[in-house]
């Protein structure tokens, strides 16, 4: 059953399995974690036949190079990637949005992310991961989900328990627009912060810091002023939700959050934008740009309609 | 019972149960939290009850922030009777190179480490809620005499097992992780345990813990 495997021969960055995530676990202190872009990750999926919410692996900037070893499969990389498929001494340009076939002895090298953070690899058939609590997505923070909760590292062999043979090579035109402009709605403790605080935090550019990853983007910018209190009683926090430290630089929590946080809270990333949002590479430039709650959910019906389209056409 | 309910982004509701922090609100929160736990409603993905907030979060493919607020204004609200609560024993060793801000804190509080030991161990902690990271317990109330603030600097990796005081609260790292809470021992204790998926927290809200101190002996020959 396990004749088929990729050999790790250079990790990256930061790579790890991910499919939906796990709900419901907030409580006892477990984000849903998951693919950070959700529509690369359910596009990948469907260029090589898979249900959308099928474990994948995700990179960061420096991608995985892997050697292949097994039956002909169809593999697809979603996202704006630079790779290379190496077959017998022969380098291939890769294309993101279109399947390709490795044999074995094959190898596809990673080499990165263009101006975007996150990538999808998906393979026509099934990795052989374990799920906890219905979900293979890892979280090296708590060392849940497949691989023992953690990254994928040098020289490890990823087996694979099923092929899915007799694929027709599928493509999608698809190309990733950049985000500038993300729009929130204000946040719980948004009367906390001076006017001019508040004015800043619509008006001004921030950039997005290197100190970044999956459980949260820090941006660096002007200050923003606090007059009421700098902690609040812990509570909880959900993806999206951008809170506002003793320093005044705004730290906006992602998919492997912590779930309660204790500083106030000046605004949520509506849902619309988070796959776009997660893809700002650290030096970006952003501002916020306020919306409604009933826009907000207008805009999200937008965003899911587009995806489902740009799945239908694969 | 909840005070406000308003939106949190788009995809969660936040109820306020209001400012104070003490057994009777938080009481409340876990029985809201109970409740729509029970009912499994469809489209309700998450659940975090804290001190006196409770957040809902919910599906927007399936749900709005109106169709979710409705449901919560129409919940059957389950009785303080029917809540459960564990009596929860945790062994901690205060040995030198675990109590790492014991000596701040004699310095903090103005009091010895034998009294900060007295008011501690062998009293009855309620457990408020559980998270930031998997599993930790946010503990309380200690007596007014221990309650110091977090450390100016946090650390940048507090050992896993670590029992921290700030303020009127106690916790116990279940990881290790960054954090600013004063150290005073640890515990060999597993308090998440990510194998049982049904029940991997030790430690829930409503449940009552004591801390025992044990010796070093004790702690390196400690099993569950």
């Amino acid at each position: 059953m396990n004749k088929n495997y990729f050999e790790i021969k250079r990790a990256g960055i930061n790579t790890t399995f991910q499919d939906q995530g796990r709900s419901n676990l907030y409580h006892i202190g477990i984000p849903f974690s998951g693919a950070m872009d959700n529509r690369n990750f359910q596009i990948s999926n469907k260029l090589v036949g898979n249900e959308t919410n099928s474990p994948v692996i995700e990179f960061a900037y420096q991608g995985p190079l892997l050697k292949y070893f097994g039956d002909d499969i169809k593999c697809a990389i979603a996202g704006d990637v630079k790779f290379i498929i190496k077959k017998n001494d022969n380098d291939i340009e890769g294309n993101c949005y279109q399947s390709f076939t490795l044999e074995n002895g094959d190898e596809i090298d990673i080499i990165t992310t263009n101006k975007s953070v996150y990538g999808y690899l998906a393979i026509s058939g099934e990795f052989n991961l374990e799920y906890q609590w219905s979900s293979c997505s890892i979280n090296t923070k708590a060392n849940i989900g497949s691989n023992n909760g953690k990254r994928i590292e040098d020289t490890q062999k990823i087996y694979i328990s099923k092929i899915n043979k007799d694929l027709n090579d599928k493509k999608l035109n698809y190309i990733n627009t950049k985000i500038e402009k993300i729009r929130v709605i204000k946040g719980t403790n948004f009367n906390y912060f001076s006017e001019e605080g508040k004015n800043i935090f619509f008006d001004k550019e921030f950039v997005v810091s290197k100190l970044s990853d999956r459980m949260g983007m820090r941006l660096d910018g002007p200050k923003i002023e606090n007059i009421v209190d700098t902690n609040i009683k812990s509570e909880g926090l959900i993806k999206g939700v951008i809170q506002v430290p003793a320093d005044g630089n705004p730290i906006i929590m992602l998919s492997d959050h912590g779930t309660i946080g204790g500083y106030p809270k000046i605004g949520v990333v509506i849902s619309a934008d988070y796959d776009k949002l997660v893809q700002l590479t650290p030096g970006s430039k952003i501002k916020f740009q306020e919306v409604e709650l009933s826009s907000a959910e207008t805009l999200f019906k937008l965003y899911d309609l587009e995806t489902q389209n740009l799945i239908s056409q694969i | 019972m909840i005070k406000n309910i308003s939106n949190l982004g788009d995809a969660a509701l936040y109820c306020d149960f209001g400012t104070e922090v003490n057994k009777e609100v938080n009481n409340k929160v876990i029985r809201y939290f109970k409740s729509i736990q029970k009912e499994n409603i469809d489209g309700i993905n998450n659940l975090t009850p804290s001190y006196n907030k409770l957040i809902v979060s919910f599906d927007l493919r399936k749900r709005n922030f109106q169709t979710v607020k409705k449901l919560i204004e129409n919940l059957n609200v389950i009785n303080d009777d029917k809540l459960e609560s564990n009596k929860i024993k945790i062994p901690v060793c205060c040995d030198e190179k675990f109590s790492l801000d014991i000596k701040r804190l004699e310095e903090k509080l103005k009091i010895s480490r034998d009294k900060i030991y007295e008011k501690f161990f062998n009293k009855e902690f309620f457990c408020y809620m559980t998270g930031f990271i998997a599993g930790m317990p946010f503990l309380g109330d200690l007596e007014t005499e221990l309650r110091a603030k977090r450390l100016e600097t946090p650390r940048v990796k507090v050992p896993k097992g670590s029992v921290g005081l700030t303020e009127q609260f106690a916790n116990v790292y279940t990881f290790e992780s960054p954090g600013g809470w004063n150290i005073i021992g640890n515990t060999p204790s597993v308090i998440f345990n990510s194998s049982k998926e049904n029940n991997p927290n030790l430690i829930n809200p409503g449940d009552a813990v004591t801390f025992e101190q044990i010796t070093k002996d004790q702690y390196n020959n400690y099993n569950e």
